[in-house]
Order: C-alpha cells, then sequence, then structure tokens
C-alpha cells in the first residue's frame, strides 16, 4: 500500500513533479495512517499564505493519514491515486455520475467536484469503511440480495448514495427513492434492483 | 486542471482582500461548478480562495424578510422550514436542481454565480465570445437547442441555468455582498446582465466582490408560489424551460402576480407584459393564453430551440392552472 503511486494524482505535467520535489515530498510519504494523538498537526488556519500545495490531513473511515497534495488534486483522486482507496470510482469527474459519491461529515458529495485541501479535517467515509468488520451494511447485503447491479461499477457511488438516502429518510415510496437516488447513474440499467435494494434497506434499518 | 495556489479564508474581508489582490484570483464555495470550469479549461485560476468554511450559513428570519447566508447549501435551504412553508417556490426550484450530492455541497451564492452550460463555452477551441470576447458565437449558427429564445443578442445566446434565481427574480430577493470598497446590497433585477455586446459580463459583482447573503422578503398571508421545470428527463437535469409564479388571488381575480421564466434567456427572465396581462383580470383560459402571448411576443427563435417558444407558453398556462386550482 505504501509503494510509490504509478499513476500522477492529476495530469501529470512539469508543474506538478517540481512543486511535488520543490516540496522534498515523494509518493510513498503518502498513506502515513497517524496514531490518534499524531494528529494534532496544524490545519492551514485561517490566514495561510495562498500555495500550490500543502500537507494535509485527511480523515477517512476513521483514520488521519498524512498526504502531500497539490492545491489542484481532487477528493476523488487523493482518494483513489494516493490512498489507494480504489472502492470509490471515477466515472464522468465532471458531477454527473454519482460513481465517486463519499459521505463528508454524513452527508453524501460527489468526490470529483472538491479539492481534497477544502476537505481537511472532515470525516469522510468511503464505501471501504461501511460495513463493521465482517458485516456488511444493511445497503450492501440488500444490494447483494436484490442483485442490484451488473458490471458494479456504479456500485459503490449507488450504495454510499443509498446509505445517506437511507439515514435521510428519503424512501418513503418507489417514486421518492428514485427522485433521492438520481444523482446516481447506472449505465447497466439496474435502477428497478436498486430501488427494491434501497427500500428493503430502509426497513432493515428501521427495524 | 492547471496549477493554483489555494488560501482558505478566516473572515470575509480577508477572502476579498485575498482575490482582489490578483487578476485572475477567484472563490470557490462548494467547488460544484468552478471545479468544472477549471477541468474544461473554461476558467483557469492562478488563485483559489475557499470561503466555504466562513460564518455565512444562517438562514434568519427577521421584519418579514428571510436572511440566507450565502454559504448556505442548496440542500439546507430547500429543507429549512420557513422556506418550505412560505417560499415553497424556492424550495420547489432547489429540490428539483442537480442531484442531492450536489445541493449537499454546493452554496446559494454559487448557485446565483455559476456559469452557463453552453457546450461551446466550456469546450476551449469554439469560437465563444463569454470565453473569450470577440471570438465569435458557434452556438448562432450551432447547436442551440438550448439555447435562449428571449433576451440573447447577436454575440451570445446561452441561458443561464440556475433555478433558483428564477425563483429568486420572482420573489424580488435583494443580494448583499462584500467588496473591495466595502458592503453593498444588489437588487436581484440587477445582479444578471443581459449579454448585450458584452456577454463576458454576467453580473453586477466587481472583481473580489464576495456576496454575503441573499435576502428574501416573506410574502403576506394568502400568496401563493409554484416552480414548474420542464427537462429532457424526469430527473437531475437543467431546464428547457422552468417557470416560477407568485400570485395572490381572490377568488378568481388575480390582485397580485410575479412571473419568471427559466430556461428561455441569458438571465432569469420576469416577464411584465405577461404578469400586466393578469394583473386584476380573473384566471381564465384566455387570460392565461393572452398572458403567454404577451410572455413570448419578443421571443427570437434561432432554429433548434424554436419549441421553447410554444413549450414556456404551456408552462405558464400549467403552473397558474395548478395554483389557480390549489387552496
Ligand atoms: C451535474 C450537475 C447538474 C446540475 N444541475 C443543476 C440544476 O438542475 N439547476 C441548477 O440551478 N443548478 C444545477 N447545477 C449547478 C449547481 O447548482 C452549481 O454548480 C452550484 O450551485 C454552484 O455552487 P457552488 O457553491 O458549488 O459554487 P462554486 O463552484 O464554488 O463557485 C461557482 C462560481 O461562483 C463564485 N462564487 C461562489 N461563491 C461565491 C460568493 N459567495 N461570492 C462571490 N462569488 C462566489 C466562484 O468564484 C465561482 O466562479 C448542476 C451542477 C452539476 C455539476
Ligand atoms: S451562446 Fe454565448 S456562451 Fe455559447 S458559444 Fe455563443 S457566446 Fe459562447
Ligand atoms: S465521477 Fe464524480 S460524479 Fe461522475
Ligand atoms: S451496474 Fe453497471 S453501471 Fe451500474
Amino acid at each position: 500500500m505504501s509503494e510509490p503511486s504509478q499513476h500522477a494524482a492529476e495530469d501529470s505535467g512539469p508543474g506538478r513533479r517540481s512543486v511535488l520535489k520543490a516540496g522534498g515530498v515523494s509518493a510513498a510519504a503518502v498513506m502515513m495512517p497517524l496514531a490518534p494523538g499524531g494528529a494534532a498537526h496544524a490545519a492551514p488556519g485561517p490566514s495561510a499564505a495562498p500555495r500550490a500545495a500543502a500537507d494535509i490531513a485527511l480523515r477517512v473511515n476513521g483514520e488521519t493519514h498524512r498526504v502531500a497534495v497539490e492545491a489542484r488534486v481532487t477528493l476523488l483522486d487523493a482518494l483513489r491515486e494516493r490512498l489507494r482507496l480504489t472502492g470509490t470510482k471515477k466515472g464522468c469527474d465532471r458531477g454527473e455520475c454519482g460513481a465517486c459519491t463519499v459521505l463528508v461529515d454524513g452527508r453524501r458529495v460527489k468526490s470529483c467536484l472538491t479539492l481534497a485541501v477544502m476537505q481537511e479535517d472532515r470525516e469522510i467515509t468511503t464505501v471501504e469503511g461501511v460495513a463493521r468488520g465482517e458485516r456488511l451494511h444493511p445497503v450492501q447485503e440488500a444490494f447483494v440480495a436484490r442483485d442490484a447491479f451488473q458490471c458494479g461499477f456504479c456500485t459503490p457511488g449507488q450504495i454510499m448514495s443509498a446509505v445517506a438516502c437511507v439515514e435521510e429518510g428519503h424512501t418513503g415510496s418507489r417514486d421518492e427513492i428514485r427522485e433521492w437516488m438520481s444523482g446516481n447513474l447506472c449505465r447497466c440499467g439496474c435502477y428497478p434492483n436498486i430501488v427494491d435494494a434501497v427500500r428493503d434497506a430502509a426497513r432493515e434499518v428501521r427495524r | 486542471m492547471k496549477l493554483f495556489d489555494y488560501a482558505r479564508a478566516g473572515r470575509p474581508e480577508e477572502a476579498v482582500r485575498m482575490v482582489a489582490a490578483r487578476t485572475t484570483g477567484t472563490f470557490v464555495a462548494g467547488g460544484t461548478d468552478l471545479l468544472n470550469l477549471m477541468k474544461d479549461g473554461a476558467q483557469t485560476h492562478d488563485l483559489v480562495v475557499d470561503v466555504s468554511r466562513l460564518p455565512l450559513t444562517g438562514i434568519e428570519e427577521s421584519g418579514g424578510r428571510l436572511r440566507i447566508g450565502a454559504m448556505a447549501t442548496m440542500a439546507d435551504v430547500a429543507l429549512h422550514p420557513v422556506v418550505r412553508r412560505r417560499l415553497p417556490v424556492m424550495s420547489q426550484a432547489l429540490l428539483q436542481s442537480a442531484s442531492p450530492q450536489i445541493r449537499n455541497m454546493a452554496s446559494i451564492g454559487g448557485n446565483l454565480l455559476q456559469r452557463t452550460r453552453c457546450g461551446y463555452f466550456r469546450s476551449p477551441g469554439f469560437a465563444c465570445n463569454k470565453r473569450e470576447p470577440g471570438s465569435g458565437c458557434a452556438a448562432l449558427e450551432g447547436r442551440n437547442r438550448g439555447h435562449a429564445v428571449l433576451g440573447g443578442s447577436d454575440h451570445c445566446i446561452a441561458v443561464h441555468p440556475s433555478d433558483l434565481a428564477v425563483a429568486l427574480r420572482a420573489l424580488d430577493a435583494t443580494v448583499h455582498t462584500l467588496g473591495p470598497d466595502g458592503p453593498r446590497s444588489i437588487g436581484i433585477a440587477g445582479f444578471h446582465r443581459a449579454p448585450g455586446t458584452t456577454p463576458h459580463r454576467e453580473n453586477a459583482l466587481r472583481h473580489g466582490e464576495l456576496v454575503t447573503a441573499v435576502e428574501v422578503p416573506l410574502p403576506a398571508p394568502g400568496v401563493r408560489s409554484r416552480y414548474l421545470k420542464v427537462r429532457d428527463r424526469a430527473s437531475f437535469e437543467f431546464a428547457l424551460v422552468s417557470a416560477a409564479a407568485v400570485v395572490r388571488m381572490d377568488g378568481r381575480t388575480v390582485r397580485e402576480v410575479a412571473l419568471a421564466f427559466g430556461g428561455v434567456a441569458p438571465l432569469p427572465w420576469r416577464s411584465a407584459e405577461a404578469e400586466a396581462a393578469l394583473r386584476g383580470r380573473a384566471l381564465t383560459d384566455t387570460t392565461i393564453g393572452e398572458a403567454g402571448e404577451a410572455l413570448v411576443g419578443r421571443a427570437r427563435p434561432r432554429g433548434e430551440n424554436a419549441f421553447k417558444v410554444e413549450l414556456v407558453r404551456r408552462a405558464l398556462r400549467d403552473v397558474l392552472d395548478r395554483l389557480g386550482r390549489q387552496r
């Protein structure tokens, strides 16, 4: 997991590389889970001087990671390319498909539309973080039971969106579920089964 | 995205000072439009100042007005009890915007400042006066199904994509800002600009001026309001046309009426002509038809978008029918 990244987290122009070099940070330095006490690292305070790269703390699935990122790196790219949490998918990279959905402080967002530096010290939950040990989240169980996917590419985003949708209580009817799950597209057209799965999960969670 | 410097502002004054000091500096709030614009290369900035953590998220009612902090999210505003109860047109416009995830991220200020979805604007390489003044407008003779039939010019026919702005236009909202020269207030009517010969100037803001709040007068008891959005799919899509109506009826008679339209013009389109055709008259098939005629009287379709002329009339009829019947 701590292998140097083969992929640049962004279009790897010379600019990016030189900035990271200048900062003396190698990709291998990424993904260093800190002990909880070690997280007491200075967030760029309000008046921090503008800069093109920063050493930030990202709290993902309960662990704090120190990661050096350029300001232009999206949360999605930081998760996938730097923290190697590849469950979160990149579909459109434009906010249109929902494959990159994660929770930030419990609310669902599209990680391709926010910068990693903007999410410093927020509580981020990805699909890797919803199961409790070996026990799947009720939404995951329901997706399996209802066969709510074919290729599976949209599934992590669907699951994260569904976790939030159930939490929000927008599951009163099939129509309500369809409306509140509309930010997640499925190229395989598994919508009927996805709606079934969200309904089942909502019932399970409410029990 | 090109490299840029990033800073997080702790106070509004600080954000304004930082952006004002750099010609290509800009604010980021939710990031849901800015990131796309920078990824597409439609905009480049060498400084991005993060205003998302500024304490401008409050929603407060006082003196018959609702003041909404510019950093309040679309989701929080849409579901706020006062907005739901007193300003249905606004709540509906927001709930029919974008997707739940985007509404959790996007701010009210950013929403008003989002830029057009014109595909030529967002694809550098095509002629576009908005992106590159003087380069021409590829949409005039190109793919313009989504473009404006009202208020455009021979320099630009792009539509403003915000649903919220249409509702705010009908509600006569006020935008509060903080600029390098201090605070000021701008009526929503003067906030967005028609393209004329300068389509790159879209609003009244100066460089470095931060929207701090949006203020909406709460309608008197008896006023009804509604938002109707027509789009290519049932959800998660921009408007082909939309209509915001705020009316006070006295039996069948229209006492007060405000009508604004989206998807048809480069700015949220208030139609004084359509309002005049209804004010003081009974809401009937005939008067609604006349209002529709008045609305599109000066319409100028440009090829693929001609259907919008009829569609917006039908949207007006539909929204008024529903409001008229509502108890
Ligand atoms: C897939 C998709 C679908 C969408 N569908 C809809 C839709 O149906 N209806 C609709 O209305 N919108 C829709 N949107 C647009 C969305 O609502 C806007 O992107 C969002 O409201 C912008 O808010 P933001 O806080 O994210 O702005 P940002 O992206 O952070 O900023 C946008 C612009 O506003 C400026 N800015 C932000 N805040 C301020 C401020 N306080 N003062 C001064 N300048 C500021 C920024 O500098 C930037 O130029 C959609 C977007 C996407 C990606
Ligand atoms: S319509 Fe406006 S935004 Fe679109 S290409 Fe023409 S000038 Fe550019
Ligand atoms: S990758 Fe983020 S919405 Fe498609
Ligand atoms: S399962 Fe293939 S995209 Fe949804």
